[in-house]
Parts: structure tokens; C-alpha cells; sequence
């Protein structure tokens, strides 16, 4: 894989994730207890042997750069290749199906024609997975395909409760013939992983091409549209598969990390995520601490019951606290007596002591980052 | 180089041969403490937090676990370009070379290094000891009292003062005598092995104890001593936090059970001053519905099913449905199986203990278990136990 180059495409819609990306891209959603979304992409990357990586951001990055610095956790603060932020010329935080991305692609042309690898893969952030990327390289050359896209099938009834999702159709031997972008009825049952394998060369023409004739989303304008000039197949992803749409989507994922099987497929089955180290002492469970079905992070003190739940570094759950089906992210405090059910505690939000706040499964409440009830 | 205030050497050289099979095949400040950390972090930190950036480690047994661990110093970010950390091993020179023959003659042999950074101070620290510790203060003090050579000292128990170096002061915490463990101390202000010395002052008394044959090169038994006869300013600095000489297993466990308690008198949770480690990449950890888990300390990458209680877990320790694990220590990525016992024991890294093994669980008084001995059960690193199992309390396990 040393002659791939990554580029991570941040213009990614996050119209239903609410709150939770006020003030963040998506790639910078707190997942898994300690990680960011964008961790996944980059260790995978990373752990496939990629070591040319670039991040084209888009909106609100402050957090994000926060996050990524020098690229060092993930060994990509290099002399040669590694990290490169591709800055985009568009303020505004990215909304819609159809994200104006081919533009900042189109501005950063010089950093992906200079790279030295012959090929690129591209990937979005909201496909959370642990991911080897050499089979689908081997595919992409045994079809001798210009472009492979990587998707994960479903069948129908799943796929008709996604939203906001892109959908393959392929024919048996695997050449993509449609490709449906956010459809409100699904007619295709193979969700697209937005991961684009191809040759530098081309990725470099198809923008010019697309954006001179006033293209400007890459996933239209460069790959639906071609499905017919270009042998663009799909690879399919076998492993577990956790894609960030919608707040829903983000409490199922989060939840379904406390099934032993999927928490060890995703953080060891082809090589550890790399995070940003926090430099937080071991979780501390004290002498009333009731702990069940959970995942706690470093740095965690807890005194109450926590039940289904999963905490994030740093987080303080008082005596007599009960945290039932909720996710508490980094530095969250539950005061005494608190009761909570169904809640996503964004950073730093306070419950004070006696509170009670109770969502629906299907609809959890979402607190906003620093606020105190 | 641009020269220093303030270069810190940490002694890390030391076998630690009374912790037993944890230092068989590493330096005692690489063993591994609290549940993430090793004890070597503690002084490095402490350093970072103080604002020293130049750090010597002076190395000799086992060396490479320390140095691979501590690499170019970036967990404590001591990647500096001007100073940072220097792991210091013992070198051959011009016709011999040869092993640090004490803690003052590891100095000594270092002369060039210090010299590098024309400091006008040098901080000697052990790293083999837990607490935390401003030392930017003791610096302070140092200069306040003009002082040659300050040593931090503790209040320690009347009936344990034999076991330390004690110093008697006279007005003002001025040291008029030192005695290295004596019969019947006379106070039970014990050094902590922590010393600013005032570079000059110190260059000439290694230089003279360097040239002494029958010198055995040490701070406490000949270069202090040496120097309070020398009429040279000696002062005591008071230090009233937690400190603990990890030197045994006794030591070792009890320092990792005193984080045990809800407060515990060492607080690894301020984030004012962090203790730093190389950290693993390993997930946050994972409660089944099966377990239960009071007053103990886990590590991100671990998986719990059992019971846990009054424990220190290290990253990647894998405790089966139906285990218990009581007042013990367990060691990075050890698996306990379904239904095991453990009671009062250290087991070592990537150690196996099978299900259904017992270990530590036969029924002697507490009173028996330490009036002979510790009690406390130690299996080493990467050793099986068997199913079924029995290993009785205070054995020793590990291999040769």
C-alpha cells in the first residue's frame, strides 16, 4: 500500500446530527469513549501502511486541527509525506446532500498532482470501522476497475430505515451500474462506505474535467455521472460497520459497543486506533460504585451506579447517581443523586446534584457541549 | 548548548533485587505502577510539572526496557531542542570503562553531560520513589537559604527512623549532622534522596571523593558527610505530601493500595499536575452485566466479568465470568480465567491463570500471614497456572 496516498474529504453533511456538530465537523465527533470519529479513517490508513495523508477540511475545523496537531499519534508527523490539512476556501459549516467539496479539491490540485503515489484512496469520517485496505486494493486491480468504491451490503428492511445514506447497485460481477446520493425510498440495498480507490493520475482529471463544466460535488460529478465511461466497481466490506448519519445512528453505534464482540472487532481486529493521548490516570470505581454492560474510559471516577452506558475520559459520576443508556463525553459530571436515562452529554456538561432527565430509545435527548442543568 | 538553572539526574540504575521476579528483567523504575504508569514517571513528571527541562537518567542494570520506555522523552515532553532527556548508560573512556560504583561516583562519570549545560544547579532524584513534588520550590528554597546543598526530608514514624538516613538540624532547618540508619535516632527527619546541589560546591567534592580509594562514592555515606565537615552550608527541606520508597514488595503493594481509598493522600486526578506515561493504545474498558467492581483502579483495554475488589488493573487484563480478584495487582494483558480466585497477590505481565485456579486463598489468620511473612503471593511474567490450581499465600512464582 506504500504507493497510496490518503485524502480524507471533510465536506461531509451532518444536517441530522444535530447538536452534536454545532460546533465541530463530524469528523470530530467524541466516539467510543475516547476517540474521534476521524481516528478510525486515519489508524486504518495508517495501519495499511498509507503515510501520505491529507485532510480537506471544511466549516468550523478549530476543534479538529485541535485534535490532529502535528499528526504525531498517528505516526504522520514525517520529513517525507504524512499529514498535510488542505485548507478549504469555504466558511460556511457543510449542509445538504450534495456538499461543495469539488471546488476545495480543485484549489488544493498542486498538493495531490506533487504527491509521488500512484494511487489514491479516498474516505469521508462517517464510516466508523477497522479496516485492512490491501483487499480491496487487490480487487481494484484484479478488476482492473478505474475506480473502486467500497460499500457494505444490508438487506432491504435495514437499508429502508436509513437516512440520509448513498447506495450502490451492482451487477454480479461487481461493476457499479447505479448509484443512488441521500434517496428518501432506497431502491439498492448496498450502502457506500464514500472510500474511492483509484489512480492519482485520473482523480487528478476527473476534477479538472468535472469542475470545468461547473461540477461541484465529487460524489455526483465524478463518479455518478461516469458510471457509464468509467469501469467503476464495488468492493464489498465484510466487517463491522458503524456509519454516523443521524443523532439515532450515533446512540445505536455508541450502544452497540458493549457488545464484546463488536468492542473487539473494532478497536483490535486489524491493528489498534490511535488517538490524541489525555495523560488521564486509570478509571476509579469507589466503594459504592454498581458498574454493568459499560465502557469506561481513563481518567473516570465514579461513585453511582452506571448501567449500558459508556463514559469518556475524565467523566465524574457522584454517589447515588444512576446513569442508565447514555453516553457521558469527556470531563461530563453527574451529581449526587442525579438520575439520567437515555441522554448524550456532549463535553463538559454538568448535571447537578437530585437532576432527572429522561429520553426515549429512539429518541435520546442530547445536552450541548458545557452546558450546566 | 545554552546553559541551565537546573539540570535534574535521576538515578535509575538500580536492580531493586528485594522486589523480587519484578525486577528480574527489569531496572526496579520501570516496573510498572498505578495501573498505568511506572515509577519512573513519577520524578519525570515531577520534573516537566517543575519547569526542568534538562533531565539526565542515569541507567546501568537492564537497560533497555528503560530506554526503549523512555525513548526521546515525548510522554513527558521532554522532546526538547535545547535540553530535554538524556538516558545516560555507563560508557568505556579513553583507557577503561566501568559500572557506577555509587550514586555519587554516576555523577561523577557524568561530569561532561552536566558540564554541557554550565548549570549553576544540579537535582539529584532516585527513580525509584512515588509522590509528587514541586521542586521548583525546593529550588527556591535553596536559594533563599544560600544553601551548598539542600535535602528534602519527610517526617517519617519514630519507630521506622533506623531505616532511613536521618539529619539532624539546628535553627532554621540548618543541618549540623547526618546518620546513615541509626541505632537510636535522634529525630526522624529521613532524607528522601532528593538533593539541589550548587554545582560548583558539588563539581569540587566529586572530584575529591572521585580521587578517594577508599571512598564506597555514595551521597549519604560519604559526599554529605564530607561536605558537613567541610563546614559547607547544609539545609533540610521539609516535604509534608505523600512519598513512598518502592524498594519491596511489601512497599510496592501497599503504595499501589493507598490510591485504593476514595481519597486517597496521592491524587493522580489533578489536572494541575498530571503524572505522565507512555501511553498504550488500547479502548476504553469493558464492564460486563456479570461484574462487579469497588474501590479498585482499571485501565483502558480491559475486560471484566468477575468480581474486582481492592485492585490495581493494568491495560489489557482479561478477568473471566465468576473470577475474583481481591487485593491484588495484576499486571498489563494477564488473563484470569471464569471462576479463579485471587487473594492478596502481584501477577506478572501476560501471565495466564486458568480457570478455576486458586491463588492466595488458603485460610491463615492475617496475624499468621504477617508476623512471618507478607503474605503476599508473587507470580511472574508470562507463566501459566494451571485449572485447579492451588498456590498458597507468600509464594514466590517466576521463572528461572
Amino acid at each position: 500500500m506504500k504507493n497510496v496516498m490518503g485524502l480524507i474529504n471533510l465536506h461531509e453533511s451532518h444536517d441530522l446530527l444535530r447538536e452534536i456538530t454545532k460546533n465541530r465537523p463530524l469528523a470530530a465527533i467524541p466516539f467510543g469513549g475516547r476517540y474521534r470519529l476521524i481516528d478510525f479513517v486515519l489508524s486504518n490508513f495508517i495501519n495499511s501502511g498509507i503515510t501520505n495523508v491529507g485532510i480537506l477540511s471544511a466549516g468550523n475545523s478549530r476543534s479538529l486541527m485541535d485534535h490532529i496537531r502535528s499528526g504525531k499519534e498517528w505516526d504522520l508527523a514525517r520529513k517525507r509525506d504524512g499529514l498535510f490539512i488542505l485548507p478549504s476556501l469555504q466558511t460556511d459549516n457543510v449542509q445538504g446532500a450534495f456538499p461543495k467539496d469539488l471546488v476545495d479539491f480543485f484549489n488544493n490540485l498542486d498538493y495531490i498532482r506533487s504527491s509521488r503515489q500512484r494511487y489514491v484512496l479516498l474516505s469521508g469520517s462517517r464510516a466508523v470501522c477497522n479496516i485492512n485496505y490491501e483487499a480491496a486494493f487487490r480487487f481494484h486491480q484484479e478488476k482492473n476497475a478505474d475506480i473502486t468504491i467500497l460499500y457494505k451490503e444490508y438487506s432491504d428492511t435495514d437499508v429502508r430505515q436509513m437516512t440520509g445514506a448513498t447506495l450502490l447497485e451492482t451487477t454480479s460481477d461487481g461493476r457499479i451500474v447505479d448509484m443512488e446520493i441521500c434517496p428518501v425510498s432506497a431502491r439498492s440495498n448496498k450502502l457506500s462506505l464514500a472510500m474511492y480507490l483509484m489512480e492519482r493520475s485520473l482523480f487528478v482529471d476527473l476534477i479538472d474535467a468535472s469542475v470545468a463544466r461547473g461540477g461541484t460535488n465529487l460524489a455526483r460529478d465524478c463518479f455518478l455521472k461516469n458510471l457509464e465511461n468509467l469501469r467503476i466497481y464495488g468492493f464489498p466490506f465484510q466487517g463491522y460497520l458503524a456509519q454516523i448519519n443521524s443523532v439515532q445512528d450515533y446512540f445505536s453505534h455508541s450502544m452497540a459497543l458493549l457488545t464484546p464482540a463488536v468492542w473487539q472487532e473494532l478497536f483490535f481486529s486489524n491493528g489498534s486506533i490511535y488517538t490524541k493521548v489525555k495523560d488521564a490516570a486509570p478509571a476509579k470505581y469507589q466503594q459504592d460504585a454498581q458498574v454493568r454492560s459499560s465502557l469506561v474510559a481513563n481518567g473516570s471516577v465514579i461513585a453511582g451506579k452506571v448501567e449500558n452506558s459508556i463514559l469518556f475520559r475524565g467523566a465524574k459520576i457522584h454517589k447515588d447517581a444512576r446513569i442508565t443508556n447514555s453516553i457521558i463525553m469527556q470531563n461530563g459530571e453527574v451529581g449526587p443523586g442525579a438520575i439520567i436515562e437515555n441522554v448524550i452529554c456532549d463535553k463538559d456538561v454538568k448535571i447537578t446534584a437530585g437532576k432527572r432527565l429522561k429520553g426515549e430509545l429512539n429518541h435520546p435527548i442530547v445536552i450541548t457541549k458545557g452546558t450546566v442543568i | 548548548m545554552r546553559s541551565k538553572e537546573c539540570v535534574a539526574m535521576i538515578l535509575a540504575g538500580g536492580q531493586g533485587s528485594r522486589l523480587g521476579a519484578l525486577t528480574k528483567k527489569l531496572a526496579k523504575p520501570a516496573v510498572p505502577f498505578g495501573g498505568k504508569y511506572r515509577i519512573i514517571d513519577f520524578p519525570l513528571s515531577n520534573c516537566y510539572n517543575s519547569g526542568i527541562d534538562t533531565v539526565g537518567v542515569l541507567t546501568q542494570y537492564q537497560p533497555l526496557a528503560l530506554h526503549s520506555y523512555i525513548g526521546i522523552g515525548s510522554a513527558w515532553d521532554l522532546d526538547r531542542r535545547n535540553g530535554g532527556v538524556y538516558v545516560l548508560p555507563p560508557y568505556v573512556r579513553e583507557k577503561s570503562g566501568e559500572w557506577y560504583k555509587g550514586t555519587a561516583d554516576a555523577i561523577y562519570q557524568n561530569f561532561n553531560f552536566i558540564e554541557m549545560f554550565n548549570p549553576e544547579y544540579v537535582l539529584i532524584l532516585s527513580g525509584d520513589h512515588i509522590y509528587k513534588m514541586d521542586y521548583s520550590l525546593m529550588l527556591d528554597y535553596h536559594k533563599t537559604k544560600q544553601a551548598d546543598v539542600t535535602i528534602a526530608v519527610i517526617e517519617v514514624p519514630w519507630e521506622e527512623a533506623g531505616r532511613f538516613g536521618i539529619m539532624n538540624t539546628a535553627a532554621e532547618d540548618c543541618i549540623v549532622e547526618f546518620e546513615e540508619k541509626p541505632k537510636n535516632p535522634k529525630n526522624n527527619l529521613a532524607s528522601m534522596g532528593i538533593y539541589v546541589f550548587s554545582w560548583p560546591a558539588l563539581r569540587a567534592y566529586l572530584a575529591a571523593d572521585a580521587a578517594d580509594t577508599s571512598s564506597s562514592h555514595d551521597f549519604g555515606k560519604n559526599v554529605i558527610p564530607r561536605m558537613l565537615a567541610g563546614g559547607e552550608r547544609l539545609y533540610a527541606y521539609r516535604f509534608s505530601g505523600y512519598w513512598k520508597d518502592v524498594g519491596t514488595v511489601e512497599s510496592f503493594w501497599e503504595a499501589n493500595m493507598d490510591l485504593l481509598s476514595d481519597e486517597p493522600t496521592l491524587n493522580l486526578y489533578d489536572p494541575s499536575w498530571r503524572i505522565y506515561s507512555v501511553s498504550p493504545a488500547q479502548p476504553p474498558h469493558f464492564v460486563a452485566d456479570t461484574a462487579q467492581i469497588i474501590c479498585s483502579m482499571i485501565t483502558e483495554g480491559c475486560q471484566i466479568h468477575g468480581q474486582v475488589e481492592n485492585s490495581v488493573l493494568f491495560p489489557g487484563v482479561y478477568v473471566g465470568a465468576g473470577a475474583r480478584v481481591k487485593d491484588s495487582i495484576i499486571m498489563p494483558y494477564t488473563t484470569i480465567g471464569a471462576n479463579a480466585v485471587i487473594n492478596k497477590a502481584i501477577i506478572g505481565r501476560k501471565s495466564v491463570i486458568e480457570a478455576g485456579a486458586q491463588i492466595g486463598t488458603d485460610e491463615i489468620t492475617e496475624q499468621e500471614a504477617t508476623r512471618w511473612f507478607s503474605g503476599i503471593t508473587l507470580i511472574g511474567d508470562n507463566l501459566t497456572i494451571t485449572s485447579e490450581t492451588k498456590i498458597k499465600r507468600n509464594a514466590l512464582l517466576a521463572r528461572s
